[in-house]
């Protein structure tokens, strides 16, 4: 077994600093090993297997606060929050049983979309293990498909080291999310407590620079292309490098569109900014996909969300693929140029090989299909009605860009994306890969902790109120904070994005899609949690709404506007098709007068 | 780019979803189904190993046979797997393979000098008139006899993949009861030995030879 030779090493180190490793708890090494790993905050929930854990917190007073969150998933997604706000690792603690599998569903979100967090589940006695003990779950069982890694720690010896090698683990390369399940016997050995300063792994290893004949081979594809696209991803955002992408991008004046993860990496106020491409990706940005003759994709992964009918995309372009994990490259589509290494140093490679270009009459032919279906238009609503995307347009007013924007699921996330312009790298923070409901409330609750170590930025939060309602019970936690998070709730009554698919696809049959009567008086249920709730019904109070949010800055307040549940999200290229069959507003109008 | 640019895979790709015809130059090997043996050694744990099986439920690759053991370090065990799939597809299970944290080491083996080898067991009805023919074929396979009763016997052949199907095809028609089979093992040939006297290179060439020809 391979716990001998790592317990040998660690003996062998134990015997130079015998003297000065004092001999603790399991509960005490774990909360000292957060200190060493300069862990400033942990979300949490008590129970039955950590509360030795707990009360070695209460007795240690470490260095980091705990913030108690009222169920463990929004524990994981203000884990996430935090991590995308600041680019650190977050942290989650949690009993066994119900508290391990309520973070399943966060766990899940930050592996697909390469989210750092660390989860810390407590378990039962390794003796009890597998008698379907009272709150057992088999924790690294039901996560080893959705982890970058997890652990059970079965020797209080090898806590310390665990601690070490998790936060190495979700922290570098691909970042993702790693369980480490902790039996309650295990926090009640004792052990001499060192933190290793480098962690014991053997088979991980990072990608650092690319091949360099890999490089000159995509600065030669860059000079002979007439028609490039930058197609960045939330790997440009993690590698740090949305500088050096923008320098590359205004070297050889290449346009720039970002998915959903990569958005903030480039100004979108720039001129080679083309915003963001795929199912509601604008109409001019993915006629440039599928008519470009070069694709350099930068730490993305050509989800099929970007790409719809994968075999149909980009079908001109040759695709250079920029990414630290080797298993993205032709995974989804083939790369004929392989970067594999972090974003940052791969672009500085690339950097000084390639020259200024001319692509002037390949941007005067993107400008032509912007004029032909212009983004950033909406249909103004008839009558009273508030437009979704108005409200979005008046939230960027308002903060100009200066503000981490964090979203839940569905159509307002869309909204956000296409009407928010995003100016600087980790200002917006969303569930993309799993799409996951109820992440946008504790995910903002994150960031604004977040925004407590450094960037002061404003946090908004903008949310639908079918989503709003999964993890509503946050509100609380916000509040006991004083956190000042600017929510949005763009109330339609309806699960709107299914909506919008029954409207389109099924004939307008709305099944099971509409929350009236008995949706919340969301005013009220901000009330209920100690938050300021505030109401819109009309254009015209929009702007005062807000406004008067903006004077609140000890508490959330919650800003619900009441929107028509016909508005729906264009352009849209439905699921499984090619890029350039897409739905726009005018499509819906034409068969709106069919009817 | 020159319209005599060979076409992308991508392009080739799109060709084929829409039936348009594929020139033979134009056509990919890559896309092309093969069966691959590949070699991981990873951290002996139960753990390590069902991330390793697990990985191929969860991505849906195919796996026909897996093996595994301990090797010459006792924490470190090598799995021996066999799986079907056009290039991009086994490219991807090496890379994911690779990818999971305690994996040590993952070889493809398939288009590299190997020797691979797996082992039946396979227990047989007789009958005084067929089991002189039940031991010929036997010993055609270079089998063993490990067990005999009155009426059934189990037979030992070790081999190539292809040699344990045909063994297992001719003892069909004589009644098998029962077969378990260990899955392929795997590893390199020595390519890079050099002789350092003539006797010890005849003694490579007849090792050699002799296990060519068991396949």
């Amino acid at each position: 077994m391979p716990t001998d030779t790592l317990q040998s090493s660690d003996s062998a180190t134990t015997a130079n600093g015998a003297h000065d490793a004092p001999t603790l708890k399991g509960s005490e090494i774990f909360v000292r090993a957060l200190e060493e790993e300069g862990v400033d905050r942990v979300f949490g929930h008590p129970g039955g297997a950590v509360i030795k854990i707990y009360d070695a917190m209460e007795r240690i007073q470490p260095s980091y606060d705990h913030v108690l969150v009222r169920h463990e998933q929004g524990g994981t997604h203000a884990a996430e929050g935090y991590a995308k706000a600041t680019g650190r690792v977050g942290t989650v603690l949690v009993t066994s049983g119900p508290g391990a599998t309520n973070t399943v569903t966060g766990i899940a979100d930050a592996y697909l979309d390469s989210v750092p967090i660390v989860v810390f589940t407590g378990q039962v006695p390794t003796h009890l293990i597998g008698n379907d003990s009272f709150q057992e779950t088999d924790t690294t069982g039901v996560t080893r498909s959705i982890t970058k890694h997890n652990f059970l720690v079965r020797d209080v010896n090898e806590l310390a080291s665990t601690v070490r090698q998790a936060y190495h683990i979700a922290r570098t390369g691909r970042p993702g999310p790693v369980v480490v399940d902790i039996p309650k016997d295990v926090q009640m050995s004792e052990a001499p407590f060192l933190y290793p300063e480098e962690p014991d792994l053997d088979g991980y290893s990072v990608p650092g620079a690319a091949a360099p004949s890999q490089v000159d081979r995509a600065a030669q594809m860059i000079e002979e292309a007439e028609k490039p696209l930058l197609y960045s991803g939330g790997g440009t955002i993690n590698a740090d490098a949305p500088e050096a992408l923008t320098r590359l991008a205004r070297k050889a004046n290449i346009p720039v569109t970002t998915t959903l993860h990569g958005l903030g990496a480039f100004p979108e106020t720039d001129d080679l900014a083309l915003g963001w491409l795929g199912m509601h990706g604008f109409y001019h940005t993915n006629m440039a996909v599928q008519n470009a003759d070069l694709i350099i994709a930068c730490g993305a992964r050509f989800d099929d969300r970007v790409t719809g009918d994968v075999e149909a995309w980009a079908p001109n372009a040759e695709i250079i693929h920029i990414d630290i994990d080797p298993s993205c490259i032709s995974k989804n589509v083939y790369a004929d140029c392989a970067l594999i290494g972090d974003a940052q140093e791969v672009l500085q490679q690339l950097l000084p090989k390639v020259e200024p270009k001319d692509t002037t009459d390949w941007l005067t032919q993107i400008d032509e299909w912007r004029e032909e279906c212009p983004p950033y238009e909406y249909e103004a609503s008839e009558n009273d009605d508030i437009a979704p995307e108005s409200v979005v347009e008046q939230l960027y007013e308002k903060t100009q860009g200066d503000a981490v924007m964090v979203t839940d699921v569905g159509q307002h996330q869309m909204w956000v994306c296409q009407y928010y312009k995003f100016g600087q790298t980790r200002s917006h923070i969303s569930s993309g890969g799993l799409g996951t409901m109820g992440f946008g409330l504790p995910a903002a609750m994150g960031a604004a902790f977040g925004m407590r170590e450094g960037r002061d930025l404003d946090v908004v939060c903008v949310s639908g109120d079918g989503g709003f309602v999964m993890n509503a019970q946050e509100l609380s936690v916000a509040a006991r904070h004083g956190l000042p998070l600017k929510i949005a709730v763009l109330n339609n009554n309806y699960l709107g994005m299914v909506r919008q698919w029954q409207s389109l696809f099924h004939e307008e049959r709305f099944s099971h899609t509409d929350l009236r009567p008995t949706n919340p008086d969301f005013v009220k249920l901000a009330e209920a949690h100690h938050c300021v709730g505030l109401r819109a019904t009309s254009p015209d109070e929009v702007g005062d709404v807000i406004d008067q949010a903006w004077t609140v800055d000890d508490r959330p307040v919650l800003m619900e506007f009441q929107v028509p549940k016909e508005e729906m999200v264009f352009p849209m290229v439905p699921a499984g098709a090619a890029s350039d069959d897409m739905l726009t507003e005018m499509f819906n109008k034409e068969k709106m007068a069919e009817k | 780019m020159s319209d005599e640019a060979p076409l992308t895979r991508q392009q080739i790709r799109r060709k084929r979803k829409f039936g348009e015809p594929i020139l033979p130059e134009e056509e990919d090997e890559a896309e092309q189904e093969h069966r691959h043996i590949i070699a991981v050694e990873l951290e002996n744990t139960i753990g390590a190993l069902n991330r390793v099986t697990n990985l191929f439920s969860a991505r849906g690759f195919n796996l026909e046979s897996v093996a595994v053991g301990e090797t010459e370090e006792p924490s470190v065990a090598r799995l021996t797997l066999v799986t079907v799939g056009n290039d991009r597809i086994v490219a991807q299970i090496t890379r994911q393979l690779d990818n999971l944290v305690n994996t040590y080491d993952v070889t493809d083996l398939t288009d590299a000098e190997h020797v691979e080898r797996e082992l039946c067991l396979l227990k047989v009805q007789y009958t005084s008139e067929t089991r002189p023919e039940i031991l010929d074929i036997k010993d055609i396979f270079r089998g063993r006899v490990v067990n005999v009763t009155p009426e059934t016997m189990v037979l030992e052949v070790t081999g190539p993949n292809k040699k344990i199907n045909a063994f297992v095809g001719m003892m069909e028609e004589h009644g098998i009861e029962e077969v378990a089979r260990s899955g392929q093992v795997a590893m390199h040939r020595a390519l890079e030995y050099e002789a350092p006297n003539p006797l010890a290179s005849a003694d490579a060439e007849s090792t050699t030879n002799g296990s060519a020809s068991d396949e």
